[in-house]
């Protein structure tokens, strides 16, 4: 009887952990058969590097979309990068214990606030700003990287606070028992110590810049057009998708498609270095 | 040649509000090998963690008295802790190489100081290895993983990252702790050719391996140091019977 209780268990918990998956690999099968047969009928280079997006004229080229997910994470990166570190850095090293039971659980927080309210932020404080300064639109790159780049900080600082935590301490007591200071210690054997940690960090936080969308589609402009410079309005692939995903129909419907394609390839491709990175660091 | 390396007048280590040592008094000549024997928990290790301010680290210690390194008090607001760290090397009782190569473990400290110049970072990993005896084991594999070696080898690595520190005073917290005997006896040998350029603090579990490497003993029992004297006459004569009951195996 106990028996076939545990079995009964066993192979409930399984079918479920197998529907996650069966749902998972359904989701990317349905993007991929939607999508890649039009990637292909036009051709990848004519899909990818074309400049004409003109649905109603039958033009499907997202070259302009790709740069500007590109310009608008790589730019997220920047801003997000340096503050991720260096915070992860000052929190996990050099505040009293007390003070980071309130901070940590302060930042995560952060990543709980919804997006929308991060693009309003940017939309009514933000653009203006950009726009009075910089001069152009206001929705831009600039906008839209600094607004992603506060959004991707919670990622970035509560994986690396977690790695550089991770680090013994009797790494810390070895260097500082060589006559290490606390900065050499931190940037000759701590950081590189927790270097994975800290990468993975930084490449989920990629990964999610590039996957917004609600808050991107409010503060950079949505224009599709090969970007001047960081002040002027842009379209990312999410955005393309989210806006016209409405009215879509035949192979307007099907270009939408493949644009989830090649996001799908290219979040596919930043989760893998991520993971290698943490298994990397696992070895050590 | 007899001078005194260390004077420490009237040592008391608190941890919080707790006296983990309590008036300690010791002088440690220099170019001699101290053994300070003493059974866990008796406060031999804080003793020797206040020897190079690595008590600073823990934000619950508390060191009160005087220590006095070449005549200088280490513990003066003016005295700066890294560089008495750079004159007083440590060695841990668990080897804690970096994650990195042999060579770079090795360099860790003349890197630090801004030594850049290959050839004699190559002379210094050289000499450093063969004064902890590790050189004929690793020569062929300098730029290999220092974790890849076994127990006994990291922690003659670390000797040697000591050594390349080119120390004054060598501490050592039960650095044979986890080694098998013949790891045990390189390191020992180590020790005592080491000693004519070193002033080297030894805690150790071991009674014997005091009885074996040390000139000088002290015996720590309860947060205070119940004797201290020449090693033959702490392991033949000792004054107190505590000393007698703990180096004869009957508590401890």
């Amino acid at each position: 009887m106990k028996v076939l209780t545990e079995k009964g268990i066993y192979r409930l918990l399984m079918i479920i952990a197998l529907s996650a998956i069966a749902m998972l690999l359904l989701i990317v099968l349905f993007i991929l058969k939607e999508g890649l047969p039009f990637i292909f009928i036009t051709g990848i280079r004519d899909f990818l590097l074309s400049s004409e997006w003109k649905p109603a004229a039958g033009k499907f080229g997202i070259f302009p979309m790709l740069v500007g997910s590109l310009w608008v994470t790589l730019g997220a990166m920047i801003v997000g990068v340096p503050l991720g570190l260096a915070g992860a850095v000052f929190i996990s090293e050099f505040i009293p214990r007390w003070a980071m039971k309130i901070i940590k659980p302060t930042i995560e927080l952060l990543a709980g606030i919804p997006s929308v309210v991060y693009g309003f932020i940017g939309v009514m404080v933000l653009a203006p700003l950009i726009r009075d300064y910089f001069g152009g639109p206001g929705l831009s790159i600039a906008a839209g990287a600094i607004i992603l780049g506060i959004m991707i900080l919670p990622t970035i600082l509560s994986i690396s606070i977690d790695s550089i935590k991770a680090v013994p301490n009797s790494y810390r007591e070895g260097a500082f028992a060589l006559g290490a200071t606390h900065w050499q210690t931190i940037h000759m054997v701590v950081i590189p110590a927790a270097r994975s940690g800290i990468v993975a960090g930084i490449i989920l936080g990629l990964g999610r810049a590039i996957g917004e969308t609600m808050a991107v589609i409010m503060v950079v402009g949505n224009a599709v057009k090969l970007p001047g410079s960081a002040f002027d309005s842009v379209r990312t692939l999410t955005a393309n998708i989210a806006l016209e995903m409405g009215y879509a129909t035949g192979k307007h419907r099907e270009a939408l498609f493949a644009t989830g394609v090649v996001l799908l390839v290219i979040i596919m491709v930043l989760n893998y270095f991520a993971a290698s990175a943490i298994k990397r660091g696992v070895k050590k | 040649m007899d001078k005194n390396k260390y004077i420490i007048n009237n040592l008391n280590v608190f941890w919080n509000k707790a006296q983990v040592l309590r008036s300690i008094d010791i002088q440690v000549p220099s170019h001699k090998i101290l053994g300070i024997i003493g059974p866990s928990g008796s406060g031999k290790t804080v003793f020797l963690r206040s020897l190079n301010r690595m008590n600073d680290l823990v934000p619950e210690i508390r060191v009160e008295g005087q220590i006095l390194l070449d005549g200088e008090d280490i513990y003066h607001p003016e005295c700066d802790a890294v560089s008495i760290r750079k004159r007083v090397g440590m060695v841990f009782a668990l080897p804690v190489p970096l994650p990195a190569s042999i060579y770079d473990n090795v360099i860790f400290n003349p890197g630090l100081s801004g030594i850049r110049d290959h050839k004699k970072l190559d002379l210094l990993v050289e000499k450093s290895l063969k004064s902890a005896f590790l050189w004929d084991e690793v020569k062929d594999r300098l730029k290999t993983s220092a974790m890849r070696l076994s127990g006994g080898q990291q922690q003659r690595l670390c000797l040697a990252r000591v050594l390349a520190m080119e120390p004054e005073v060598i501490l050592l917290d039960e650095p044979c702790s986890g080694l098998d005997p013949i790891s045990t006896a390189a390191i020992e040998d180590a020790l005592r050719i080491l000693k004519d350029t070193y002033t080297i603090i030894l805690v150790t579990n071991n009674t014997k391996q005091a009885a074996r490497v040390a000139d000088n003993t002290a015996f720590f029992l309860m947060n205070e140091m119940v004797e201290y004297g020449p090693t033959e006459q702490i392991f033949t004569v000792p004054g107190d019977k505590r000393t007698n009951d703990y180096i004869t195996g009957r508590f401890g």
